[in-house]
């Protein structure tokens, strides 16, 4: 374990992404008020799915860690939608 | 590790560390014994689940009322399903076997996180008591172990430390998946690599990724359940908006790969020991290793096949149809691997080796079985009869517990130091297989006649098949009788075991002391060869 070098984030990263949670937080709910029927789903799933990849990358380290780390986390996000995606297909054609 | 000081060559089942006595067993974070507390867990909480078992069966020999009520009935295969699934087979063969040699089959003195797999015992403990106090709490519940909404949330019977239990069950299995992709990813010993790695702990890998990604799910929909019953959220309940087939959408996104964890290192161990009784090396290596992992990628996406009557749209129904086609393809790979490796092998007709065979065996008639439920129209004819029962304790129970048993069957000289009676075992086993047979073939014919599972009563027409069935219920567990009555009795008064390997086995933990040391190695192994060269 002492081949890897730790990265330490600044404050102001860190604030980056309180702000960045913050503002994402705000759109989510600010869309409700909008009506487009199925695409409300999507539309919320998108900004939550951009609020935890901020978190992975820069709060969890994946952008400063060994790129196998990274593999691992999108192959299983690859799996994650697809199992939203294969719910989600039952519900559309309902 | 605070215990490593203790003198060297002293076996691990008798070396004093910290504590002493039992204590030295429930805190100690050597991977061996955790595995023995978890078999010693699973052997009580088996019994117990069996015997619920037996008692449904008498109830079913006579139509009406023969030994209990309906109510008493719904919680008898309500408990049995709960123990069974979430106490037995779902830690199983990882928990034992894979504490107990994943270490010692890849060169490793230990699991990377002993005191966390130590933890992941602790927590299966409590776990199971929570589970248990719905006995002091108000009863046991009755919905099946599949917990299905709207009932759930609706039935007067106790449902929420049943569900809270099994919340907390999974984050043992959780943690102890952690555990093992960590060491097999960083502890295989000098010149092991990726492809010189023995199959059990492939399976066990890829069960590990199944154990960190599916498990959270349910942990997530048993908590919603909760919410939905104390505090009425409606996210299932249709009468507050909510949706009840969502409901089976969750459960089954974890619960169909439940199914893997509990098959696929069973699959590893009759990997293991098909070619030690053949004296063959395995055929077709990188075909079981690439059909684990295929079987664990696919298996998250064929879960609607438990919803086929459920209401989901026709086009999810095609799809859930074809993906399920699918997936019997790389189990079908592993059973022309393992035959093969049978063939023309030298066969050593011993206990361990029939356990395997007959696995392949009912294992066979279980997947099989299960693409009649995969296709669609018969699905819907078969679907929720005696015909599922009988599919799922072929797979469940002659796919997972047999191949526990044939590794409980091969490893046990090396986990204990003793030899097992190998008459008696022979015997039991037989009576055994026998048992089982009786027991749930004339199930699939019931199904077809149309009997409905989860029923403690029937119509006279189903009589026959029940009471031979019945009568193969009394049969095999007469046969589970001799069989664990041998192996406790001979794990303290058998025959001693000095020799490393009396097998013959060409894997890594054959290398090690009977029973193993402590830290397993005076030094790590080197790994020149791969696992299984026999010719
Ligand atoms: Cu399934």
């Amino acid at each position: 374990m002492s081949e890897e070098k730790h990265h330490i984030s600044s404050y102001k990263s860190h604030l980056f992404v309180l702000l960045a949670l913050f503002v994402l937080t705000g759109a989510s709910v600010a869309v409700t008020s909008l009506e487009m029927g199925p695409f409300n789903t999507l539309v919320a799933m998108l900004i939550a799915g951009g609020k935890a990849a901020i978190v992975l990358i820069w709060f969890m380290h994946l952008k400063f860690d060994n790129k196998l780390y990274a593999i691992f986390t999108t192959f299983v996000l690859v799996i994650f939608l697809l199992v939203l995606y294969v719910t989600f297909f039952d519900y559309s054609y309902r | 590790m605070s215990e490593t000081t203790t003198a060297k060559h002293v076996s691990f089942l008798e070396y004093k560390g910290k504590y002493k006595g039992i204590l030295g067993w429930i805190f100690s974070t050597d991977h061996k014994r955790v595995g023995l507390l978890y078999l010693y867990t699973m052997l009580v909480f088996f019994s117990i689940a069996a015997i619920l078992g037996l008692l449904m069966k008498i109830q079913l020999i006579a139509p009406g009322y023969t030994i209990m009520g309906p109510q008493t009935y719904n919680s008898m295969f309500t408990v049995h399903g709960i123990i069974m699934i979430f106490i037995i087979v779902v830690p199983g063969l990882p928990a034992v076997f894979g504490n107990f040699f994943l270490p010692l089959m890849i060169g490793a003195k230990d699991v990377a996180f002993p005191r966390l797999n130590l933890a992941s015992w602790w927590i299966y403990i409590i776990g199971i008591l929570v589970v248990l106090s719905s006995q002091f709490l108000g009863g046991w519940p009755d919905t099946g172990w599949t917990f299905y909404a709207p009932y759930s949330f609706r039935t007067p019977a106790n449902v929420l430390p049943a569900l809270f239990g099994a919340f907390i069950l999974g984050f043992s299995s959780i943690l102890t998946g952690i555990n093992f992709v960590v060491t097999i990813h960083r502890m295989r010993a000098p010149g092991m690599t990726w492809l010189k790695m023995p199959l059990f702990p492939w399976t066990l890998y890829a069960t590990a990724w199944i154990q960190v990604l599916a498990t959270p799910v349910i942990g997530i929909t048993l908590l919603l359940t909760v919410m939905e019953r104390v505090l009425g959220v409606g996210v299932f309940d249709p009468a507050l908006g909510g949706d009840p087939i969502l409901y089976q959408h969750l459960f089954w996104i974890y619960s169909h790969p439940a199914v893997y964890i509990m098959i696929l290192p069973g699959m590893g161990a009759i990997s293991e020991i098909l070619p030690v009784f053949s004296r063959k090396s395995i055929y077709g290596y990188k075909a079981i290793v690439l059909s684990s992992l295929a079987i664990a990628f696919v298996g998250y996406f064929v879960w609607g096949h438990h919803m086929f009557t459920s209401g989901m749209s026709g086009r999810a129904l095609y799809a859930f149809s074809f993906l399920t086609f699918l997936v019997a393809i790389p189990s079908a790979i592993k059973v022309f691997n393992w035959v093969a490796t049978i063939h023309k092998g030298s066969l050593n007709l011993q206990t361990p080796f029939y356990w395997a065979t007959s696995f392949i065996f009912v294992f066979m008639i279980g997947g099989l079985t299960g693409l009649v439920l995969g296709s669609l129209a018969t699905n819907v004819h078969v679907h929720d009869t005696h015909f599922v029962v009988a599919h799922f304790h072929f797979i469940v129970f002659g796919g997972t517990g047999y191949a526990f048993m044939a590794a409980l069957h091969y490893w046990f000289p090396k986990m204990f130091g003793r030899m097992y009676d190998a008459s008696w075992a022979n015997i039991g086993w037989a009576t055994f297989f026998g048992g089982f047979l009786t027991l749930y073939l004339p199930m699939f014919a019931l199904g077809l006649q149309g009997m409905p599972r989860r029923y403690y009563d029937y119509l006279p027409e189903f009589h026959t098949g029940n009471i031979i069935s019945s009568l193969g219920a009394i049969l095999m567990i007469a046969g589970a009788l001799i069989v664990i009555t041998n192996l406790v009795r001979s794990s303290r008064h058998g025959e001693k075991v000095t020799g490393k390997n009396p097998w013959g086995g060409r894997t890594l933990e054959w290398e090690s002391d009977t029973p193993p040391t402590l830290e397993n190695w005076d030094e790590i192994p080197k790994v020149t060869e791969g696992p299984y060269d026999y010719k």
